[in-house]
């Protein structure tokens, strides 16, 4: 079973990411900022990882930047999901290195269909 | 309705889906300022009003797209379609056509690919139809929510080929000038629009009642070039038409004969 780390600082989002990544038959990880989830890596490098954005603290993109600099840093499909919807945001998370993006707010079908296309699924 | 469905376009309505009805019945009737979908069927036998005899036909007729939907369809026809130009040699022009293109999602996701992988050179005409007007409008405009472009639109494609508008993506000019637009009705006379190298027509069929399916795609065999291919989708019957092996979903309508 495949490992999804959701890093969103709503526990409302992180619930309803689960429900839906849950329900596609992964197994769901959880954290409320940066540091958690650059923690989280450290200990057991998830295959993919759902990022929001704006959180207290580290930014959703300073995170991407470090998780591809660590060892095998490289290897987890990483999805945004954030209210940032400017295509200059986009572009600019993609050449960070994210493998896809989805605009908040989303449905369990943007998020299949972005996994899917991110090669998570 | 459902009679008026089958004549004007040979669609199959399931009077007994009453959701399906009221769910593509009830904005028409709004619109025009019905109290009921009886109301609005009730005018459209008393009064002989043309125009709302196809609102209603038009809101029947499928609708359901999306960006990149089977993208391996559009992929492989695509790809189909510069092999045989190759084969024919240079200079020559590659006619494509979307048939009831619906929201425009395919036509534009025909119009990336063909801009991202089009051999210089090579000059294509892209034409789009549908039988709605509205949808043809709406098409036409290359305007999509957030919700939308989020349907299949890979993140690489939606910043490469999209302008923002507010809170909505624009599909960018070059692609929405690549496009000619025009109502068609897959049951009638298709010739004037010329022969086509390739022309998707994909899950439009299903919804047709046997003889008018058999029509229809009689009269797409005909539009087609010699070597031209035809894409359909996954579950449309293809009639008499020629598969290609390891194409799922493309045919032609004769054997191509390729040089030894």
């Amino acid at each position: 079973m495949k490992t999804c780390l959701v890093v969103d600082d709503s526990r409302v989002i992180r619930k309803v990411a689960r429900r839906i990544l849950e329900d596609l038959g992964f197994e769901v990880a959880e954290a409320a900022d940066g540091a958690d989830a650059l923690a989280w890596c450290a200990t057991a490098m998830p295959e993919v990882i759902l990022l929001d954005w704006n959180m207290p603290g580290m930014t959703g993109l300073e995170v991407l930047r470090r998780l591809r600099q660590e060892p095998g840093g490289d290897a987890p499909r990483v999805v945004f999901c954030t209210v940032e919807n400017e295509l200059d945001r986009i572009r600019e998370a993609l050449e960070f290195g994210a493998d896809e993006y989805i605009m908040k707010p989303f449905d369990g079908d943007i998020v299949a269909g972005k996994l899917a296309l991110a090669g998570a699924l | 309705m459902a009679t008026l469905c089958a004549e004007r376009a040979g669609l199959r309505v399931d009077p007994e889906k009453e959701y399906l009805i009221e769910n593509r019945l009830g904005p028409v009737a709004r619109r025009e300022g019905f109290g009921s979908i009886a109301d609005l069927l009730q005018a459209v036998r008393d009064r002989g009003d043309e125009r709302l005899a196809w609102a209603v036909v038009e809101a029947m007729s499928p609708s359901e797209t999306g960006f990149f939907r089977d993208p391996q369809s559009v992929e492989r026809g695509i790809a189909e379609a510069f092999t045989d130009l190759a084969r024919r040699g240079d200079g020559e022009t590659l006619r494509i056509w979307v048939a009831a293109c619906g929201g425009g999602q395919e036509i534009y996701s025909v119009a990336m690919l063909l801009d991202e992988q089009a051999p210089p050179g090579v000059t294509i005409d892209l034409c789009a139809s549908d039988l709605s007007d509205r949808r043809l409008e709406k098409a036409r405009c290359g305007v999509y929510s957030q919700f939308e472009v989020q349907r299949g639109l890979p993140a690489r494609r939606l910043v490469r080929h999209f302008e923002k508008r507010d809170d909505s993506f624009m599909v960018a000019q070059r692609l929405r000038q690549m496009v000619r637009w025009r109502r068609v009705n897959l049951l009638e006379d298709l010739s004037p629009l010329g022969r086509f190298d390739l022309v998707f027509c994909r899950n439009v069929l299903g919804g047709m009642l046997d003889t008018s399916r058999a029509r229809a795609l009689d009269n797409l065999k005909k539009v087609l070039t010699p070597d031209g291919c035809l894409v359909l989708g996954l579950g449309d019957a293809a009639g008499d038409l020629v598969t290609i092996p390891g194409q799922l979903g493309i045919y032609r309508a004769q054997p191509v004969r390729r040089a030894a």
